[in-house]
């Protein structure tokens, strides 16, 4: 049980919180209160949309402990409209081959459980093809 | 500041190692380094290592390997730098004996990665990468290597088995090594049928974690013995540099910037242009790896250094031979020892006696190991006095 390490990132998780640099301008995701861009301080936060595209994608198939109940699952990193790469597996695919280019969303899904009956599931952001 | 040079060198079968523990690996590579410096006497041991807390259940390496190797009373420590852990204690040998403080230091790579297998080992292995960001999402070293490959392939117009001549020449490679873990040539259409592991990477894509350990002994040249019965090869440069951790947080993923910044110190600490270099022990954990390595090197423009691995031009009579006894994919990737390994098999090539893989006249070779996509690199070019 690890509760504090996921619940400190509850902003992140469930509600795609990042920074924008004051100096510069430039997004930032995850924060990190110096932007990569300029290397001046930068701590005020920022909501992104949570829209994106997929700039690369794979597919796991023997997963780390903890996701294997759910392998094969597919990874990509996602490229947020407002600039940012970030990590996260694409879900809700259905009959959709991801491919590069593809315009997804961000949703609220299980990220992983914790092993026994009575752990913690972890919830946060997984990335779906976007609905038309 | 005077020649720091590797005395004596050591290494153990890199390989599925059920009969031997961490420490009995590491104390026969340990042996066979110091027996061949001629019996120097080590004052410092610095242990690379990856992930013996967690697979082996044993961290304080230092301690352990100090006692178990008859040093104990001596300066010991474990240096991690995820898969460049190997490298990473190389460099504080060489930094403890270039300070002038240590005489004699000897660095022991050692890993242990088949005591735990499937899913465990997925998920000792994914502690190397961004935890909050990346762990959490079911993202795998092997994974990252995909996404990079995925992308590249695809900007650079590489076909499906545009990375092949990667595994083909460290397999080839490591059929002359007798300590590789593989030691087969492969053809082409055995790795067009390999099975996929993360897609666009197959079986024939990604090193094997394997046990193994070897070691090397460091000393200033004039404190080598009179008998001393090897060539001298001095350690012309060691350099370091980091990246972000997490893939997603480089403005570029598919350039190697630590890689890259790395090799350019090392060429300049040696002052020689990189066209005087022998040779090259690149980090081919993956194949994707092999080529952003070479092209953060400057052996290629970007995107184009998967060329070079489909014309000959790596392998042993090409321009440029790399993965000289095997590489990580065919010698095998012993984690924390990995960036020894490579330091033990260029030295070999530079004092001849690398055998049937021998780069006739090799004078520099170039050695990189990382950790993760190049979030750490570390670099040595390795010199022949003779």
């Amino acid at each position: 049980m690890e509760i504090p390490r996921h619940w400190r990132l509850k902003q992140q998780r469930y509600g795609l919180i990042g920074e924008v640099c004051p100096h510069c301008d430039t997004k930032i995701f995850p924060p990190r209160d110096i932007c990569p861009a300029c290397g001046q301080e930068a701590k005020t936060s920022f909501a992104f949309s949570g829209r994106g595209e997929v700039y690369s994608f794979t597919t796991i198939y023997e997963a780390p402990t903890g996701f294997d109940e759910t392998a094969p699952y597919t990874v990509a990193l996602v490229k947020l409209k407002e600039g940012p790469l970030v990590t996260a597996q694409l879900t809700d695919l259905g009959e959709t081959q991801p491919e590069i280019g593809m315009p997804v969303e961000m949703v609220t899904r299980r990220l992983r459980s914790d092993g026994d009956e009575r752990g913690m599931l972890i919830y946060g952001y997984k990335f779906r093809p976007v609905l038309r | 500041m005077t020649d720091i040079v590797i005395a004596g060198i050591g290494q153990t079968p890199v390989g599925e190692h059920w009969d031997m523990s961490l420490r009995s690996l590491a104390f026969q590579a340990i042996q066979a380094a110091i027996q061949d410096s001629g019996g120097l006497k080590p004052q410092a041991l610095y242990v690379g290592n990856m992930l013996a807390a967690n697979l082996s259940r044993q961290a304080h390496l230092g301690a352990l390997l100090a006692d178990y190797a008859g040093l104990t009373g001596i300066e010991a420590e474990t240096v991690e730098a995820g898969g460049a852990s190997g490298g990473a204690a190389l460099r504080q040998g060489y930094l403890a004996v270039a300070s002038g403080l240590v005489d004699v230091a000897l660095v022991a790579g050692v890993e242990k990665n088949t005591d735990v297998i499937g899913p465990d080992l997925e998920a000792a292995l994914a502690t190397l990468t961004d935890a909050d960001y990346e762990s959490i999402h079911g993202l795998t070293l092997t994974a990252q290597a995909a996404l990079i490959a995925r992308r590249y392939m695809l900007e650079n117009h590489v076909p499906a088995d545009g990375l092949a001549g990667f595994p083909l020449t460290a397999h080839a490679n490591g059929a002359g090594n007798k300590n590789a873990m593989y030691r087969k040539a492969i053809a082409l259409d055995l790795y067009q049928k390999g099975e996929p592991v993360s897609e666009p990477l197959n079986i024939f894509d990604v090193a094997p974690n394997a046990d193994g350990a070897a070691a090397l002994v460091l000393t200033h040249r004039e404190l080598l013995p009179k008998s001393f019965p090897h060539p001298v090869i001095r350690l012309a440069a060691s350099t370091v540099a980091s990246d972000t951790l997490a893939l997603a947080e480089r403005s570029d993923p598919l350039w190697f910037a630590a890689a890259q910044a790395s090799v350019e110190q090392a060429l300049q600490k040696a002052g020689i242009p990189r066209e005087q270099l022998d040779l090259f022990e690149y980090y081919d954990a993956f194949s994707i790896f092999a080529a952003l390595s070479l092209e953060a090197a400057g052996f290629a423009k970007r995107g184009k250094a998967w060329k070079l691995a489909g014309d000959g031009s790596i392998a042993l009579t090409g321009q440029l031979p790399c993965a000289t006894l095997g590489g990580l994919k065919a010698r095998g990737n012993p984690g924390g020892a990995t960036g020894v390994y490579q330091a033990v098999e260029a030295a070999a090539q530079l004092r001849g006696q690398a055998g049937a893989n021998q780069v006739t006249g090799a004078r520099y070779a170039l050695i990189q190991c990382l950790g993760g996509p190049a979030s750490i690199a570390v670099t040595h070019i390795l010199e022949s006095m003779a």
